[in-house]
């Protein structure tokens, strides 16, 4: 059984109107168990409209999505995945321990559980001591790891991100990616990834598939054969440079197309 | 900062009447300075001196305890028409986040409500009073007056409890959906909370509101206890008593106090964890 099974999906907005927009024409997605998946292209090409399917957020115009094999609906009631976004999100009124139960909360967990399991996620993203504190007393690279604590706290079996470092500086984000690499190895965790950048992007995935715009669509997928035991060494591999500048030119194949841009070449 | 607001009034209460023209002037042609005698301006210190004074001669009953009598009436009704007031308040509120519909057709009629002056609308609702029955509940005459209160009570609050509430980011919302939470869920653990920094300064609005409008209809319909009452009572011996009317006043702006106290203290109590200096 796939974790993520998009077919044939189309999403219009403002269908029948006069400001329609195609964001999504004939997307077919699968993404495997265990599997890291990016997606990259220019802004404005259906990367998040593509993850929001995927979490149910929105429904799409025509086509069928099926995540861990029940219609994306089920799964989004079932809490199967968790979701972390460019803005870390979390609740200032809420202490980091409880910003990580927030989903615990709704599943109706009592509170002896609900601790336990938050002490866990703070240990499994390094932020021990930090159970306490209010979110505005963390810097954005440890609000950021709150987040992905927070949607990892009732171990769902896939994550899916919209550029949750894109507000994050070099260095910090560099850290970050191998971080998340580590917590997905250990607790075996699928991921869809949405990001700009081309670096972070072939360092993070199995496979980036690269969309364009006007309509959206996925016009590559391109597999990184890094290995699954990747460090700060990886990035200086030859490998690495073959894969960024594979992907590169599938986005240039896309801007060309599209004259589009929005690609961050770091 | 408090107390030396309070001295900063004083003095510039007694500094004109010092220097002011003692039997009034004009200004750009309007006669708007007010006559600094004694009849006008007392003294401060004759007007707190008034207030041990008993009130009639022969009774050792002082008008500071009949005003404070009356301040802690008042403030009684003030308090039950602030509820009342947010009740309804933040009701309307969730309503009319709930369905926007509603909030096109009804929020014109709220701002509208605003604009019907309460002394025209104080009789109607003191008609009520020991004439309306629902079952076995009569209504009370101070009724009347706790609901004038609310009925200016509801506005500020109902106002700001929906701007917080619409508060939160897209994200956030979504945040709340993925997590397939309820659309009451969502209204406890994200939008309420998010809307305290809104809620806090209309609930400073309402709570002077709720007081203004207990005081007025007191006054127009003639209810005895409040200060309302004490204030008439006092103003009609005016000519004769000047200092008596200024301790009704001061009575009613102690009720005013005392429930600006109590917002005070609600607003550290739920602002305490939050960030500081950012809030709306
Ligand atoms: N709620 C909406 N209503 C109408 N149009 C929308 C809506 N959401 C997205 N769109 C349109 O769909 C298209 C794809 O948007 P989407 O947000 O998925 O792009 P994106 O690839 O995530 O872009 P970015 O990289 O800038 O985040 C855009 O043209 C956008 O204007
Ligand atoms: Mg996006």
């Amino acid at each position: 059984m796939s974790a993520v099974e998009v077919t044939q999906v189309n999403k219009i907005f403002n269908a029948g109107k006069q400001n329609a927009v195609e964001a999504l024409v004939d997307v077919d997605l699968v993404v495997q168990p265990g599997e890291f998946v990016s997606l990259i292209g220019p802004s404005g090409c259906g990367k998040s409209t593509l993850l929001r399917l995927i979490a149910n957020l929105l429904e799409p115009t025509s086509g069928s999505i099926l995540v861990n094999g029940k219609p994306a609906k089920q799964a989004r009631i079932d809490q199967d995945y968790g979701m972390a976004f460019q803005q870390s999100g979390l609740f200032e009124w809420r202490t980091v321990a409880r910003n990580i139960e927030l989903p615990l909360e709704l599943k109706g967990w009592d509170k002896a559980k609900r601790r336990a399991r938050s002490r866990e996620m703070l240990e499994l993203v390094k932020l021990g001591d930090f159970a306490k504190h209010m979110p505005w007393q963390l810097s954005g690279g440890m609000q950021q790891r709150v987040a992905i604590a927070r949607a990892l706290a009732s171990h769902p079996k896939l994550l899916l991100m919209d550029e949750p470092f894109g507000a994050l500086d070099e260095m910090t984000r560099e850290h970050m990616q191998s971080e998340l690499l580590q917590i997905c190895a250990r607790t075996s965790t699928t991921v869809v990834f949405v990001t700009h950048s081309i670096p972070e992007a072939v360092y993070l995935s199995n496979r980036v598939v690269v969309m364009s715009p006007r309509p959206g669509r996925i016009t590559d997928i391109i597999d990184v054969e890094l290995g699954s035991d990747r460090n700060e060494d990886t990035r200086e591999d030859a490998a690495f440079y073959g894969r960024i500048t594979a992907v590169r030119e599938a986005l240039r194949g896309v801007e060309m197309a599209a004259g589009a841009r929005g690609i961050e070449d770091r | 900062m408090f107390i030396v607001a309070i001295g900063l009034v004083v003095a510039m209460w007694e500094a004109y009447k010092a220097v002011g023209p003692a039997r009034g002037g004009d200004l750009l042609g309007f006669k708007i300075l007010p006559r600094t005698n004694d009849q006008v301006m007392p003294h401060v210190w004759n007007m707190v001196k008034r207030l041990s004074d008993p009130v009639q001669r022969g009774t050792d009953q002082t008008i500071a305890s009949v005003v404070l009598s009356g301040v802690w009436y008042s403030f009684r009704l003030a308090l039950v028409g602030f509820a009342f007031g947010i009740t309804c308040g933040m009701g309307i509120a969730v309503l009319l986040t709930r369905f926007k519909l509603i909030e096109r057709a009804v929020l014109p009629y709220l701002v509208v409500s605003q604009t019907v002056p309460l002394i025209a609308l104080a009789p109607l609702v003191a008609g009520w009073g020991g004439k309306l029955q629902v079952g076995g509940f009569v209504w009370p005459r101070w009724m009347s007056a706790a609901v004038l209160g609310a009925f200016l009570a509801f506005f500020p609050v109902a106002v700001g409890t929906l701007r917080g509430l619409k508060s939160p980011s897209a994200s956030s919302l979504e945040l709340m959906d993925s997590f397939a939470s309820p659309w009451h869920r969502t209204l406890f653990t994200l939008r309420f909370p998010a809307a305290v920094p809104y809620i806090v300064p209309s609930l400073k609005l309402g709570a002077s509101a709720a007081v203004v409008g207990v005081v007025v209809a007191e006054i127009s319909t003639g209810l005895r206890g409040g200060i309302g009452r004490l204030i008439i009572e006092y103003a009609r011996q005016a000519t004769s008593d000047p200092t008596k009317v200024y301790t009704g006043i001061f009575g009613a702006a102690l009720v005013g106090l005392g429930m600006a106290a109590l917002v005070a203290a609600s607003d550290l109590a739920l602002m305490r964890h939050r960030p500081k200096g950012d809030a709306a």
